[in-house]
């Protein structure tokens, strides 16, 4: 195996409006693809989709924090799993209004994300990848061991979220509503990524030395982007609890947080498309790994698998699929 | 809480923290030296577990002799570990590492499942060492923890000694300061890492072996005690043994008192410790202010 | 000395201690405007940890700086740099994948930020295009705009390496081993740069190059186990005995 190059993003901060609009062309016709496709899927098929498009979320969220401002998370799972516990306790019997609910999830998940940032920033490198762990594992026993959480089994969400005529019980107004939220998403992401606040985030991560040589209060930039990080993570766990209907401690733990790391990496690390592709791709890993017909009595121990593939993705294709696709085809890369 | 008890409790908090000690000290040597982050420390701890779970029926009573095959064989896995894969990991960045890691993690878990199964197993405590002795009148004390404690300050000592008064720990000290230098003055340095590595595995499989009597062998023994040895790491400062010790010996008071004070929420206990710690001296007890 | 006779950055008694050893010693100096004060020392002699506590990066155990009679000592290195003293290193901290245009124009951004307004593109930041354009031109970079930094020279990298402090407009530059790694033709380039700009701004040079040293110094301060043993013209600096003991008399250009 030879050294990898470092995982540092490609991709610069300076693309003017109109490279803006043209980057967004592709993500804009994929929105338009599923938004026309919706109505013909299957219960299987949408329920899928809808998974997939929620994990993209997930997984863009933390982008933000790794590709973007290069600051590795390994407890991103606990603001997910906190949306989505939020979510579901304060939807009650009668189900929750879907606003206020998005705002209450988003708004927790934000403000642990605020201390959690302002602890762990503090400290660099391992030590910030150890207590950002930590802390995702703090707030696991908090919903595991007390009775908030409803304990290991976790809760049920017994009406899902409404607004107005926009009825989450609704198969099909889900999937428009976590598409909208994806779509969201990923302009937001983009928008902040040519803005003066992610050319700062991209500054930081390539040296944040020179940043502060400059005059950049970088602790606030980090802290900043680990909190929207965490906002737009609970999102997605607010939809993944309206999908599932059910949430446990597990989406909390730390295996989660690994997944999510793995997607963004899997899809390549410094591209909002590649945090969608990843979250695609491990779910299709993960299904293809699992089943019999394909790898026979393999599948029974899929997480062997799915171990020595992401040994062997991480040691031969440390840029992931988008840059195996660049090193094809090395037109797109600035 | 009477006397008896706090003492019990005082004894356990030790205990557990030696425990910990054993491990983190064999995660932050590896960090310290090699650069090198390791998620699946923690199934090394577990895999020593699974060794004392198989290899108790053969060696019966002969716990020690037992100790010393596991140990063995723990430093030679790690060997080869070492120079199978982690040594392809030291050019890499965290994120890498973090990732690769996961993935080994995975592996062990699995192959685990697949040798031995997934059920949650005892493994008995030698015979000699069976049955408690009288502890101030009232309570009585498990001799077999009493020797955990005693074999980790053994340890503890044995590292020392090591690091501080051989060539070989010369040659540690100074790899940890100054790789390139190491390497210009002919040593080999590909030799020491693996030496090292090898000690640290051996390290964890041995606390691994130590608590399985005590804690039962079950899936996922590992990932706990990771993510608690990485607290450890980060409230004692990297790259400090010392530091690894009074953090360990502070984890394992937390810990046990706020179990018996505060059971339901005490699993935080120690993670509210680790803010504080970030709150006030956030490069660790004793780690260098950068 | 020309120009401004009253000092810019006023340092007075600044003093560091690690644990027992006192890394700097009471040192004070001050920088002018339109004058290039270098220091020299041998290994060890405190000018890093002195930097350093003149850029913020490291608090002073005692002493006092002072920015045009505003006491800067309690400021941390951004609201330091914000206010007017920019730091160049001796290792570069240039974006390397970035271009040089970018490199500038995100180091002038931090007088801009600006950072809730993310509807706003970045590339198209007027003040800071402008700032990094004059940034550019005055470290005789505009010619490598579009180039990637990573790939210029390394005497182009460290020019960048300045260009990039003077992108936020700083009057005080502290410059650490500009010239580190240099060829004869690049250090006569950055010498010439350093001249450029020494009309408009107040240098701290710290080098180890004598020759280049001597040339474009207008006060030299020698330190030795982090005490100041001298302080003057060069040519007095040239015959000091003292400095010449320090040096053992090699590496004073006679």
């Amino acid at each position: 195996m030879s050294a990898a190059a470092p995982m540092t993003s490609p991709v610069l901060p300076s693309l003017p409006a109109d490279r803006l609009t043209r980057g967004l062309l592709v993500p804009a016709a994929a929105v338009a693809v599923l938004a026309v496709a919706a109505p013909f899927l299957g219960g299987y098929a949408s329920d899928l989709v809808v998974k997939v498009m929620i994990l993209a979320i997930f997984a863009l969220s933390l982008e933000l924090l790794v590709g973007m401002t290069g600051l590795v998370s390994l407890g991103h799972a606990a603001f997910y799993g906190i949306g989505a516990y939020v979510t579901v306790l304060a939807s009650g019997d009668e189900g929750g209004n879907l606003l206020v609910l998005l705002v209450a999830s988003m708004g927790l998940a934000a403000l642990y994300a605020l201390v959690v940032g302002a602890l762990s920033l503090r400290t660099k490198g391992v030590y910030f990848i150890m207590v950002t762990l930590a802390f995702a594992q703090m707030a696991f026993f908090v919903f595991h061991d007390t009775p908030v959480g409803g304990g290991s089994d976790g809760i049920y969400l017994y009406v899902r979220p409404a607004i107005g005529p926009i009825d989450l019980e609704n198969r099909l107004t889900l999937f428009y509503v976590v598409l909208a939220a994806l779509a969201g998403t990923y302009g937001l992401l983009a928008l902040i990524r040519r803005s003066r606040f992610g050319a700062a985030l991209a500054g930081i991560r390539v040296s944040e030395q020179r940043m502060r040589a400059v005059g950049f209060p970088t602790y606030f930039y980090k802290l900043a982007a680990f909190v929207i990080a965490g906002a737009l993570a609970g999102l997605a766990g607010c939809l993944v609890a309206a999908r599932d209907g059910v949430v446990n401690p597990e989406l909390l733990a730390w295996h989660n947080s690994g997944e999510v790391l793995l997607m963004i990496i899997l899809g390549g690390l410094g591209h909002l498309r590649g945090a969608v592709l990843g979250a695609v791709a491990f779910t299709l890993l993960k299904e293809l790994l699992s089943t019999h017909a394909l790898v026979g009595p393999l599948a029974d121990h899929w997480q062997l698998s799915l171990g020595l593939v992401i040994i062997a993705f991480v040691a031969w294709l440390p840029r992931g699929l988008i840059g195996l696709v660049q090193r094809i085809s090395p037109e797109g890369s600035r | 809480m009477d006397f008896g008890t706090f003492l019990v409790q005082c004894l356990n908090s030790v205990q557990y923290g030696l425990l910990l000690f054993l491990l983190a000290s064999g995660l932050t040597l590896i960090f310290g030296i090699m650069g090198v982050i390791n998620l699946a420390h923690g199934s090394f701890y577990m895999i020593g577990a699974y060794m004392a779970f198989s290899l108790s029926p053969l060696f019966g009573d002969s716990f020690l002799l037992m100790l010393l095959a596991g140990v063995a064989l723990a430093a030679v896995l790690g060997y080869l570990l070492e120079w199978a894969f982690f040594s392809y990991l030291y050019q890499r960045d965290h994120l890498q590492q973090v990732l690769m890691t996961y993935g080994l993690i995975l592996v062990f878990e699995e192959l685990r499942s697949i040798l031995v199964g997934n059920d949650v197993h005892g493994v008995p405590v030698p015979a000699w060492l069976d049955g408690s002795f009288a502890l101030g009148g009232v309570m009585s004390y498990p001799w077999y923890r009493l020797f955990a404690s005693a074999a980790c300050i053994v340890l503890a000592i044995a590292m020392y000694a090591v690091v501080n008064r051989t060539r070989l720990g010369m040659m540690i000290r100074a790899g940890a300061s100054n790789r390139d230098m190491v390497r210009g003055l002919g040593i080999d340095i590909r030799r020491l890492y693996r030496i090292v590595f090898a000690g640290g595995v051996a390290l964890a499989a041995l606390a691994g072996m130590i608590s399985a009597p005590m804690s039962s062998v079950y899936p996922n023994m590992g990932a706990s005690v990771l993510i608690i040895c990485f607290v450890v790491v980060v409230i004692g400062g990297i790259g400090s043994i010392t530091g690894a010790l009074v953090a360990s010996l502070l984890v394992g008071f937390v810990d046990t008192f706020g179990k018996v004070f505060f059971s339901e929420i005490s699993g935080i206990g120690i993670y509210l410790l680790m803010a504080a710690v970030l709150i006030w001296r956030p490069e660790g007890l004793m780690g260098r202010k950068t | 000395m020309s120009g401004n006779a009253d000092a810019l950055l006023k340092v007075d008694g600044l003093t560091r201690r690690f644990g027992g050893l006192v890394a700097v010693g009471s040192v004070s100096l001050d920088l002018r405007v339109g004058e290039v004060h270098a220091v020299i020392g041998t290994n060890g002699a405190g000018k890093s940890t002195l930097i350093n506590m003149l850029s913020g990066e490291i608090a002073a155990s005692e002493g006092r700086i002072a920015l045009e009679r505003s006491d800067i000592t309690a400021l941390a290195q951004p609201r330091r740099a914000l206010a007017g003293v920019g730091r160049s290193y001796q290792r570069n901290t240039i974006f390397a994948e970035f271009t040089v245009l970018e490199n500038c124009r995100l180091a002038a951004q931090a007088a801009t930020p600006r950072p809730w307004a993310f509807w706003e593109s970045a590339a198209r930041c007027a003040a800071s295009n402008q700032a990094a354009h004059e940034a550019m031109e005055a470290a005789g970079l505009t010619a490598e705009a579009q180039r990637i930094a990573g790939t210029m020279s390394h005497g182009a990298k460290r020019q960048l390496e300045v260009a990039m402090c003077l992108a936020t407009r700083p009057r005080v530059l502290l410059l650490d081993e500009p010239l580190a790694g240099m060829g004869a033709e690049e250090t006569e380039r950055m010498l010439a740069l350093l001249s450029r700009l020494k009309a408009s701004h107040a240098i701290l040079l710290v080098e180890h190059d004598m020759d280049a040293v001597f040339r474009i110094a207008d006060r030299i301060t020698v330190m030795v186990n982090g005490t100041v043993i001298a302080t003057g013209a060069p040519e007095s600096i040239r015959t000091n005995p003292e400095v010449r003991t320090a040096y053992l008399g090699d590496e004073v250009p006679a």
